[in-house]
C-alpha cells in the first residue's frame, strides 16, 4: 500500500462545491493527511442524478462523459457525493456489462471529442478510506479522545444501493462499513430505530411536506436514542437534515437542534485539525457543546 | 391479487383524483408493452403483487396514496392515463429499499424512472424537473458557479469553480432532452406569443 500510488479524479457534483464547502474542504484535508492525491478536472459536470427522472438516456450519457474525463487522465473517479456516487457506480457497472450501450453513448460522446472505455472504477470518498486506508490505520492516526460521543450515522442510500452495482462491498440490510469508520475516529454509531429512513431529498421539489416529513421522523429518532450529532457523507442529505432543519422545526412544530457533522469533519477532529480547518464555520446548526467538551473550541465556531 | 385488492387500488386512485371507476374500454393492454419497451422498464410483468415493496417504502408511510404495488398493478392493468398523468409517479424518493427486497426482481426503482420516462414522452413532466433541465443546460450543474460562488470558495482556499454548459447542450440535443427545455419551447412558441403552458397543477 504505497501512498505515492493513491491518485484519483475529484468528483465534486453540483452540490458540494455550492452548498457544502466544509464537506470539501475537509475531505480534501484528509486526502491529503492519508497521502490521497486527488485531481480536479474542471470539465466535469452533473452526474445526471436529477435528469435521470426525465430521461434515463441523457442521464447515462451524461455520467458516462464525467468517466470518459476521469479515463483519458488515467484516474479512477472519487466522489463525495452519495447521490452522484449511486449514478456514476450504476452507469459505470451499466457501461461496463453492456456493449450496446456503450457503442450508443459513445456515439454521442464522440462529438465531444470523448470515449469511454469502461476502464474507471468508481469510489465513494468513505469507502475509499475504508477499502485504502483502513481501519487499522485511521485508528493509528486518532490524537484526539472524542470521548465516545454518541452519533446518529447516515451514510445516504446510494452508499450501498443498489447492491449488485456496488459488487456487494457492503450489506445494504445490515451494514458495517459507515459504523466501523464513525468508531475508529472515538466516537461511537449509535444505533436508532430510523437508521435506513431516507433523507427524501429526491422528492423535495415535489411534495415539500412529504420530504418535511421524512426529515422530521429520522430527526426525532436519533434525538430519542440519545446521540448529541448526526454524522453525513453525502451533501444533499445535508441540505435535508441541517439547511432545513430550522424550517422543518417550525413547520412541525418540534425541535430537534441536531448538529449535523461531515464524516471528514469528525475524522478531521480526531486527527487533532482545527475546526477551522475544517470548515466548522459553515456549520449551521453548531456543534459548540461537542466540541468544547473534546477541547477544540475555537471562537469563530461558537454561537 | 384477489378483487378487493383490485378495488382497493381503483379506490385510492380515484381518491387523489376525481371519482370515477375503471373502464374497460378506456383500460390499454399495450401499456405494459410500453413500460417494457423503455430501459428498465422490462421487469414489470414480474410482479406477483406481495406487496413487499409498499411495505418497505418509506414514502408510502407517510403518503399513503403512494403505493408501489398498487401503482405496478394499475400499470399491468393498463390504466395508462390514471399512471401517467398522476402526481405519485413522481413521487418516489429513489431509496433502493424496496429495489433490494422485491422477490421477483422488478427492478422498481429503476422501473419508476421508466414510468417518469413515459410520463415525461406523454407531456405530463413535471414543472420541477423543467426548472432542473433549465439550470443544468444552462450551467452544466444544478447551482451556478458564479463569482459570488467562486468569492466564497476563494476566501477557503478551494479551487475556482467553472462552468461546462456546452456539452450538456449537446447531449440534450443529441438525445431529444432538450425539446423539453424552456429555451426550445420558447424559440418555438415565439411566432404565437403569449401562449404559455400552465403546467401540471393537480
Ligand atoms: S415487491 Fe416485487 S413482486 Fe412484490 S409487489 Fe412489489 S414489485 Fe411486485
Ligand atoms: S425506491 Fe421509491 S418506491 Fe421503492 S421504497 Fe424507495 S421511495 Fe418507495
Amino acid at each position: 500500500m504505497s501512498d505515492a500510488k493513491r491518485k484519483y479524479a475529484l468528483y465534486l457534483g453540483c452540490t458540494v462545491p455550492v452548498r457544502a464547502q466544509n464537506y470539501e474542504l475537509s475531505a480534501r484535508l484528509i486526502a491529503k493527511h492519508f497521502g490521497i492525491e486527488l485531481v480536479d478536472i474542471p470539465e466535469f459536470t452533473c452526474c445526471g442524478f436529477p435528469i435521470k427522472s426525465v430521461d434515463q438516456r441523457s442521464s447515462l450519457v451524461m455520467a458516462a462523459r464525467n468517466l470518459a474525463l476521469a479515463e483519458k487522465q488515467g484516474l479512477d473517479m472519487v466522489t463525495l457525493c452519495t447521490a452522484c456516487t449511486g449514478t456514476q457506480v450504476e452507469a459505470n457497472h451499466e457501461l461496463k456489462n453492456d456493449s450496446d450501450k456503450l457503442a450508443e453513448v459513445n456515439k454521442i460522446l464522440k462529438k465531444d471529442g470523448l470515449e469511454y472505455k469502461g476502464t474507471v472504477n468508481v469510489h465513494h470518498f468513505a469507502r475509499l478510506l475504508y477499502e485504502d486506508v483502513g481501519i487499522d490505520r485511521i485508528k493509528q492516526e486518532v490524537k484526539v479522545d472524542l470521548q465516545n460521543l454518541a452519533v446518529g450515522a447516515h451514510p445516504g442510500c446510494h452508499f450501498t444501493k443498489p447492491s449488485e452495482a456496488f459488487e456487494d462491498f457492503d450489506d445494504p440490510e445490515n451494514p458495517h462499513v459507515y459504523d466501523d469508520l464513525i468508531n475508529a475516529t472515538g466516537a461511537r454509531s449509535n444505533p436508532y430505530s430510523e437508521r435506513e429512513l431516507c433523507c427524501g431529498g429526491a422528492i423535495l421539489g415535489i411534495r415539500v411536506d412529504v420530504a418535511y416529513a421524512m426529515v422530521g421522523k429520522k430527526l426525532a429518532s436519533i434525538k430519542e436514542s440519545g446521540s448529541e450529532a448526526m454524522i453525513l457523507i453525502c451533501p444533499f442529505c445535508n441540505v435535508m437534515y441541517e439547511q432545513n432543519q430550522k424550517k422543518i422545526e417550525k413547520e412541525l412544530e418540534q425541535g430537534f437542534a441536531m448538529p449535523c457533522i461531515y464524516y471528514t469533519q469528525l475524522l478531521g477532529l480526531a486527527l487533532g485539525y482545527n475546526p477551522d480547518e475544517l470548515g466548522f464555520k459553515i456549520n449551521r446548526v453548531k456543534p459548540s457543546k461537542i466540541l468544547e467538551r473534546i477541547g477544540v473550541t475555537s471562537e469563530k465556531t461558537t454561537t | 391479487m384477489n378483487e378487493n385488492q383490485d378495488a382497493e387500488a381503483v379506490e385510492e386512485v380515484t381518491k387523489a383524483q376525481e371519482p370515477k371507476v375503471i373502464k374497460f374500454d378506456e383500460l390499454d393492454p399495450n401499456f405494459k408493452y410500453e413500460i417494457q419497451a423503455e430501459p428498465s422498464g422490462e421487469f414489470i410483468t414480474r410482479c406477483y403483487a406481495c406487496g413487499t415493496c409498499t411495505a418497505s417504502c418509506p414514502v408510502r408511510s407517510i403518503e399513503e396514496t403512494f403505493n408501489p404495488r398498487r401503482i405496478i398493478h394499475m400499470a399491468l392493468l393498463g390504466m395508462k392515463k390514471e399512471v401517467l398523468s398522476s402526481e405519485f409517479v413522481w413521487l418516489c424518493s429513489t431509496c433502493y429499499a424496496c429495489f433490494e427486497r422485491c422477490p421477483q426482481d422488478v427492478r422498481i426503482t429503476e422501473m419508476m424512472n421508466a414510468l417518469k420516462n413515459l410520463a415525461v414522452k406523454n407531456g405530463y413532466i413535471h414543472p420541477a424537473f423543467t426548472a432542473q433541465i433549465d439550470l443544468i443546460q444552462g450551467h452544466g450543474r444544478l447551482y451556478e458557479a458564479d463569482s459570488f460562488v467562486n468569492k466564497k470558495r476563494a476566501k477557503i482556499r478551494l479551487p475556482e469553480l467553472t462552468e461546462s454548459p456546452d456539452p450538456i447542450k449537446a447531449i440534450f440535443k443529441a438525445t431529444g432532452l432538450y425539446e423539453y427545455s424552456t429555451e426550445a419551447k420558447e424559440s418555438k412558441e415565439l411566432p404565437q406569443s403569449g401562449n404559455t403552458e400552465g403546467g401540471s397543477n393537480e
